[in-house]
């Protein structure tokens, strides 16, 4: 198994998510069998194939320098649970 | 004591001087009431996605071209995912595995000498938002104005090794992006903000010394004073037989200190990965050679040819050229006037009197080119003296007056009058029996007395050379 439980649980962590001590031996198995899917590709010649980082046959999609948008604070602060002083207003966060 | 070594190394990160954001068409303008520069894009609302400005890549590989780097021709976004509220989609777009730069270096000369500062690369990526901490009900207010702002991150290697060094390369970096128009680089506003990586070696150690990484300075002197504070730390602290933690440092500069943000134990994991939402970008050789072709004149080349072209000394053209906006307004003045030698003289003079005096930068100068002209063709024609033309460039620079209107609105023209001069002269000299007495014995500097006493009456006036002459030729036919 190249997933632990750790594997798991670090993961969770780091995304936030809550995982529970029944789903993480579940999780862990199902993550290895995705690794175990793709690890087929191994199996195929990639001499001389690019590498690639978009599975779309596109490159260079660009807008103009230009500004087109207005201010919406109205619209944008409906979705704020609280908001004060015209801005978002979070748990306390210290650095 | 042992002999220490310092060695340093820079994030810098430059917000560019587009007219819109990275990934869509919010304004980039600074200030402006909290969250009214933002859409859904930049806001991360579900559902959006963002198309990259063009002009940000053609302003990285500006700035890569400048600072000697080779430009990275297939190169893509990647994402880095972190949760903090500064940061609405829970990720920042920018590049880790193919940067748009790479390789380059830049020259700086300090006391020490010359040397070169390479640069490791220089990526693309969107700005966060900005948190305030509101104390009344113990909660963060967040303003995503400046969030999706594009920035480019320039990462030297760990090549310098004082705080001069350091001041020397940022100085150096910043008008080559100003000259190109990529960054205006306030640091006041946060368009050029530097990360001090820094640790100590014995000298002649062959490896680096444990690092930390210093925040939150917003002057080049809070920069040398952060440095020199955390080179005495970690000094202090290998002195004592302590070890230096790898961490994330905040300088205060009201306490003149810094204190630990993040340690390594608690070391972000950001889990880059390939940015789905952005196709790859391939930057052809004839795109490279438009950006290359287009390249202004930078501050080098732009001294040479002053010296040359105007024919001004070197020092005038190294303090003009070492802001873009004193070079713009000194060529603008020339190419209206004539006359660098004048321009240069109130650039040099005057207006760095009045820098100094009002604690002020050259890029904060409003007066125009235009005022500049008019206040040198007035003494030029003889309209006004030196004395009031100074009094007048003063009014130029604190309150934007229009030169000509203003003399001709506080009467403030030369008097050239020849009869008014002679009679006003002739009044002093019958009440200044003494500077008379003094002069015909011989003591030829009692004349600047009268003269003086003249340009007093005359409000200081009257056309000195005609004063001059007149009193000359009054005292000599006593």
């Amino acid at each position: 198994m190249r997933i632990t439980e750790d594997t798991v649980k670090y993961v969770a962590a780091l995304a936030k998510l809550t995982v529970s001590e029944e789903e993480q031996q579940k999780v862990a198995t199902d993550l290895d069998r995705i690794l175990d899917y793709i690890e087929t590709m191994n199996g195929l010649d990639t001499d001389g194939v690019e590498p690639m980082s978009h599975v779309l046959p596109v490159k260079n999609v660009f807008r103009e320098d230009i500004v087109t948008n207005q201010d919406n604070r109205e619209q944008l602060l409906k979705n704020a649970p609280k908001q004060k002083d015209g801005c978002f207003a979070v748990p306390k966060t210290v650095e | 004591m042992k002999a220490y070594e310092t060695v340093i190394g820079l994030e810098v990160h430059v917000e560019l001087a587009t007219k819109s954001k990275i990934f869509c068409g919010c304004t980039t303008q600074f200030g402006g009431d909290p969250n009214t520069h933002v859409c859904p894009v930049c806001s991360g609302m579900p559902g959006t996605l963002p198309v990259l400005n063009k002009q940000v890549v053609e302003f990285a590989m500006a700035a890569g071209l400048a600072l000697n780097c080779s430009i990275t021709q297939k190169c893509k976004f990647d994402r880095k995912n972190y949760f903090y509220p500064d940061l609405p989609k829970a990720y920042q777009i920018s590049q880790l595995y193919l940067p748009i730069c790479r390789d380059g270096g830049i020259e700086i000369e300090t006391a020490a000498g010359k040397k070169t500062v390479r640069i490791h690369e220089i990526h693309m990526e969107e700005d966060a938002g900005k948190l305030v901490h509101d104390p009344w009900e113990d909660c963060t207010l967040v303003d995503y104005n400046r969030c999706g702002v594009p920035l480019i991150e320039i990462v030297s290697e760990p090549d310098m090794r004082s705080a001069d060094e350091v001041i020397a390369y940022l100085e150096k970096l910043r008008l080559i992006l100003q000259y190109l128009g990529v960054s205006d680089c306030k640091m006041q506003e946060g368009s050029l903000r530097a990360d001090i990586n820094l640790s100590i070696r014995e000298v002649g150690a062959p490896e680096f010394g444990t690092r930390t990484e210093m925040k939150n300075m917003n002057s080049f002197k809070a920069i040398a004073r952060a440095i020199e504070g955390e080179r005495k730390r970690q000094i202090e602290l290998l002195e004592y037989g302590r070890k230096v933690v790898q961490e994330t440092r905040r300088w205060d500069d009201n306490k003149d200190t810094s204190f630990a943000m993040r340690s390594k134990e608690d070391a972000q994991d950001y889990r880059y990965f390939p940015e789905p939402d952005l196709p790859p970008i391939e930057i052809s050789d004839e795109w490279l050679q438009t950006v290359k072709v287009r390249q202004p004149e930078l501050r080098d080349e732009k001294m040479l040819r002053y010296e040359k072209e105007f024919d001004i000394p070197e020092y005038d053209a190294l303090i003009i050229t070492g802001s873009k906006h004193l070079a713009d307004l000194f060529e603008e003045t020339v190419a209206l006037c004539g006359k660098p030698k004048e321009v240069s003289n109130w650039l040099m003079v005057e207006t760095m009197r009045l820098l100094k005096e009002q604690e002020m930068e050259p890029e904060a100068i409003s007066f125009t080119p235009a005022q500049l002209s008019a206040l040198i063709k007035l003494v030029d024609g003889n309209k006004i003296n030196r004395t009031v033309a100074k009094e007048v460039f003063e009014k130029i620079f604190k309150e934007n007056v229009d030169p000509e209107e203003y003399v001709e609105k506080n009467g403030l023209g030369m008097v050239s009058d020849d009869g008014l001069l002679r009679s006003t002269i002739e009044q002093i000299i019958a009440n200044s029996p003494q500077s008379v007495a003094d002069y015909k014995s011989g003591k030829v500097k009692a004349m600047g007395f009268i003269v003086g006493q003249t340009m007093k009456e005359m409000k200081g006036k009257a056309d000195p050379g005609m004063v001059n002459q007149i009193v000359k030729e009054m005292l000599d036919a006593l």
